[in-house]
C-alpha cells in the first residue's frame, strides 16, 4: 500500500454524492414512483400546500401621527355587513363580514353541518350547502343559510331554493377552477347516496358545467329564472375559482349576480385530484385585487358585494381582504381546524381521546392530514361513517366555531380601531403595505418603504 | 263532458303583451284562490314562463317559449302551444309538462319527477343530469342526451345523436329510432316484459302510440362507477 506524501492536499468527502437534484428532489421522485406503481393520479383533500404569496405578505400601516386611532375596547367599531343590496328585495343581513363557505353534506357529516349552524347563528353570519343539497339540520339549525346551485344539481329542489336566505350559483371553486366536485364511495353513504339520487357506494365524480345553461348570456337568463321564481326576494351570488378574475366578475355583474365571491386557489376541497389543487388557479391575493378592479372599472363597487374566500384563516387575513375591497370572506378549512381537523385528540362526553393512532392508519400524522376524500377522519368532521361521526359532537363543535369565528372579528374590529376607523368596511388599500415585490405587485399595493407597486408605477 | 253539477272552471287570461312575465309569475305564486286555469296569451317568446310554480293549476302558453319554461316545476301541468326554448321543464319535481312543438337544448334537464312531453324533436342534452323524471320526445334528440342521467325514463319515438346516455348512472332510454354514436358506458340491453310496460305506459300517458316492439333499451354498463377498476395495482 502507497503511504501518503506528508505534503498531499487533504481531499474532503464529495457532496457531489450526496446532491439533490432541484427538478428530481425527493418529493418529485416519490410522486414519480408512486404513479409508475398505480398508474392513478393522488386525490386528496384541503387546498394548495405550496407556498404562495399571501395575505401574510402584507402588513397594517396603523394610525399614528398623521391618522387618528380609536380606543381598542371603548370606542364603537361596527362589523355589520349588508350582502345583496342590488336587485334583491331581502338582502343577506349579518352581523361579521366572517361566513362560513359551502361545504356539502357528503363531505361533512350531518353532525358538523349541525354545528356550523349552530355557531354561524349566535355570532350573526351565514352558512352554505354544498354539492348535495341542502339537510334539515343545516336549516333547522342556520339562521341565515346561502343555497348553492351547483352543477351537478344534486338534491336542488325548489321548496330549498324558497327556504333558502341567498343562492349561490357555483360556476367554480378556487381547488379546481374547471373541475367537477368529487366524492369517493366510502363517503356516499345511504343518505348521501339517496339525497343525490344516486347508487350508494359509488365514486362519485360531479359535472364541471351547468346543465340547463353555457356561457355568460346564459347565466343572464338563468340568474332571472331564479328571480322570478323567488320574487325578486333572494339575493343571488355568482362563485367563481379565481383565475381570469378580472373578466369572470365583470361577466358576473353583466349576468346579474348581486353578490360575486372569488375563490382562490387556497380554497379547500374534500376530495380533488393533487395536480388540480396545486396547479390551477391563481393565489387569493392576487384574485381579490382583480375582482375590486374589475368591480371599479364598472363602477359597481358599492351595488355589487364581493366575497373573498381560499386560505382565509386569522382575523388579520379578513382585514387585509377588507381592506383590498372585499365586503366579506369566506372560510372553510379554518373552520374545519377549529372543529379539530388535524387536532391529536377530539372530545368525547368531555374527555380527551386521542386520535394519533387513527392518523397513522391513513399513513399520516395530525399537523399533516389531507385526507377527507378517504372517509376516515380521525376526529369525525370529514366522514360518513357512524363510529367516527360521533367524534364531533355538535355542541362542542358549535362552540369551538363559535370562539374562532368570535376570535376573528375581534381581530378584525381591533386592526380596524388601530387604523382609525369605525366601520370594518372602512379599511382601505392605503392601510396596507406589502413585504415582498411580488405580493407588491398581485395586491397592488406598494412595497413597504417605497412608493412602488410593480406594475403600476409609483402610488405618490 | 262535464257534469252539470260540477262547478264552473276558474280561468284568468294573461296577455304578455301588456302585462309582464314578473306579474304572471307572482301571481302563479300567491293564492290562486281556485283559479284553476290560465292561459298565457302573446308570450312572444318570453323566458322563464310559469316558473317555480306549486299548485296543482294548468297553464296554457298560447305560443312560444324562451328559456325555462316550466322550470322547477312542482304540481302544476304546463302546456306550450308552439315551440320552447333550453331548460324546458328544467329541475321539474313532479306534474307535468308538454311542448306541442320542438324544444331546445337541455329539455328537463336533472329534472327530479313528473312528466315531459316533447311533440316534436328536442334538441342537445335532452334529459341532461336526469334525476327520476319521465321524458317522452315524439321526434328526435339531439347529441350528448341523458348525458350523466341518473334515475328516470326516456322515451325517444325518433332518431339519436351522438353520445346518446354518455355516462348514465341508473336512468333508462327507450329508443325506437337510430343512434348516432352511443355514449361512454351506455350500452343496448334486451327489452324485458317490464321495459315493454315502461315504454306502454309512457307513451299512453303522452298520448302517442307505437308497439314497444320497435324500442330497444340503452342502459349503463356501471364500468363508470368505481375509479379506475385497476386501482390498486402494485408493481
Amino acid at each position: 500500500m502507497a503511504t501518503m506524501p506528508a505534503d498531499a492536499i487533504h481531499e474532503p468527502p464529495s457532496n457531489l454524492q450526496r446532491e439533490e437534484s432541484a427538478s428530481f428532489d425527493r418529493h418529485i421522485i416519490n410522486y414519480i414512483q408512486r404513479a409508475a406503481a398505480t398508474g392513478l393520479y393522488e386525490i386528496r383533500g384541503l387546498g394548495a400546500k405550496r407556498r404562495l404569496p399571501h395575505f401574510d405578505d402584507l402588513v397594517f400601516l396603523g394610525a399614528s401621527l398623521s391618522r387618528y386611532p380609536l380606543e381598542g375596547y371603548r370606542e364603537k367599531c361596527s362589523s355589520a355587513t349588508v350582502l345583496g343590496t342590488r336587485f334583491a328585495k331581502r338582502p343577506v343581513k349579518l352581523a361579521t363580514p366572517i361566513t362560513i363557505a359551502g361545504m356539502s353534506f357528503g363531505a361533512l357529516s350531518a353532525n358538523v353541518k349541525e354545528a356550523l349552524g349552530r355557531a354561524a347563528t349566535e355570532i350573526g353570519t351565514s352558512t352554505t350547502t354544498g354539492d348535495g343539497g341542502m339537510t334539515a339540520e343545516e336549516r333547522a339549525s342556520s339562521k341565515t343559510l346561502v343555497y348553492q346551485c351547483l352543477p351537478s344539481r344534486y338534491g336542488f329542489d325548489p321548496d330549498d331554493v324558497r327556504k333558502a336566505d341567498a343562492i349561490e350559483i357555483v360556476i367554480g371553486q378556487g381547488a379546481k377552477p374547471g373541475g367537477g366536485g368529487m366524492l369517493l364511495g366510502q363517503k356516499v353513504s345511504a343518505r348521501v347516496a339517496a339525497m343525490r339520487t344516486l347508487p350508494e357506494g359509488i365514486d362519485q365524480r360531479s359535472a364541471c358545467r351547468h346543465p340547463d345553461w353555457t356561457g355568460p348570456d346564459d347565466l343572464a337568463i338563468k340568474i332571472k329564472e331564479l328571480r322570478e321564481i323567488t320574487d325578486w326576494q333572494t339575493p343571488i351570488y355568482v362563485k367563481v375559482g379565481a383565475t381570469r378574475v378580472f373578466h369572470d366578475v365583470k361577466l358576473s355583474v353583466h349576468a346579474g349576480a348581486d353578490v360575486i365571491v372569488v375563490d382562490g386557489m387556497q380554497g379547500g376541497t374534500a376530495a380533488t385530484q393533487w395536480a388540480f389543487i396545486e396547479h390551477v388557479g391563481i393565489p387569493t391575493l392576487a384574485a381579490v385585487r382583480q375582482a375590486v378592479d374589475a368591480l371599479e372599472d364598472l363602477n359597481k363597487k358599492e351595488e355589487v358585494q364581493l366575497i373573498v374566500s381560499g386560505g382565509i384563516r386569522t382575523g388579520a387575513d379578513v382585514a387585509k381582504a377588507l381592506a383590498l375591497g372585499a365586503d366579506a370572506v369566506s372560510i372553510g378549512q379554518g373552520v374545519l381546524v377549529a372543529l379539530g381537523c388535524n387536532a391529536d385528540s377530539y372530545l368525547q362526553h368531555g374527555q380527551h381521546l386521542s386520535a394519533t393512532a387513527d392518523y397513522a392508519k391513513l399513513g399520516t400524522a395530525p399537523g399533516y392530514c389531507h385526507h377527507c376524500h378517504t372517509g376516515r377522519c380521525p376526529v369525525g368532521v370529514t366522514t360518513q361513517d357512524p363510529v367516527l361521526e360521533q367524534r364531533l359532537e355538535p355542541a362542542v363543535g358549535a362552540r369551538r366555531v363559535r370562539n374562532y369565528l368570535q376570535t376573528l372579528t375581534m381581530e378584525l374590529t381591533m386592526m380596524a380601531r388601530a387604523c382609525g376607523k369605525q366601520d370594518v368596511h372602512h379599511l382601505e388599500r392605503e392601510d396596507l403595505m406589502a413585504l415582498t415585490i411580488e405580493a407588491a405587485a398581485m395586491a397592488g399595493v406598494p412595497l413597504a418603504g417605497t412608493t412602488w407597486i410593480p406594475g403600476r408605477g409609483t402610488n405618490l | 263532458m262535464v257534469s252539470v253539477m260540477a262547478p264552473p272552471t276558474r280561468r284568468v287570461a294573461f296577455d304578455l303583451a301588456r302585462q309582464s312575465v314578473r306579474e304572471l309569475n307572482q301571481f302563479l305564486h300567491g293564492d290562486l284562490n281556485q283559479v284553476q286555469e290560465v292561459l298565457v296569451k302573446n308570450p312572444d317568446g318570453a323566458h322563464s314562463l310559469a316558473v317555480g310554480l306549486n299548485a296543482p293549476v294548468r297553464v296554457d302558453i298560447g305560443g312560444h317559449a324562451g328559456y325555462y319554461a316550466a322550470g322547477m316545476n312542482k304540481l302544476a301541468t304546463v302546456v306550450v302551444h308552439g315551440n320552447a326554448g333550453p331548460g324546458v321543464a328544467e329541475n321539474m319535481m313532479s306534474g307535468r309538462v308538454e311542448v306541442s312543438g320542438f324544444a331546445s337544448g337541455g329539455a328537463g334537464a336533472s329534472a327530479h319527477g313528473g312528466l315531459l312531453v316533447i311533440r316534436g324533436d328536442a334538441g342537445l342534452r335532452c334529459g341532461i343530469s336526469l334525476k327520476g323524471a319521465d321524458i317522452v320526445v315524439g321526434g328526435e334528440v339531439g347529441s350528448f342526451s341523458a348525458f350523466m342521467a341518473q334515475a328516470g325514463r326516456i322515451v325517444i319515438c325518433g332518431d339519436a345523436g351522438d353520445g346518446l346516455g354518455d355516462s348514465l348512472y341508473e336512468a333508462v332510454i327507450y329508443l325506437r329510432g337510430r343512434v348516432r354514436s352511443l355514449g361512454a358506458d351506455a350500452r343496448v340491453e334486451p327489452m324485458a316484459e317490464r321495459d315493454h310496460a315502461a315504454v306502454r305506459e309512457l307513451l299512453a300517458a303522452a298520448g302517442i302510440s307505437h308497439p314497444s316492439s320497435e324500442f330497444k333499451r340503452i342502459a349503463s354498463g356501471r364500468t363508470l362507477y368505481h375509479w379506475n377498476a385497476d386501482a390498486g395495482q402494485s408493481y
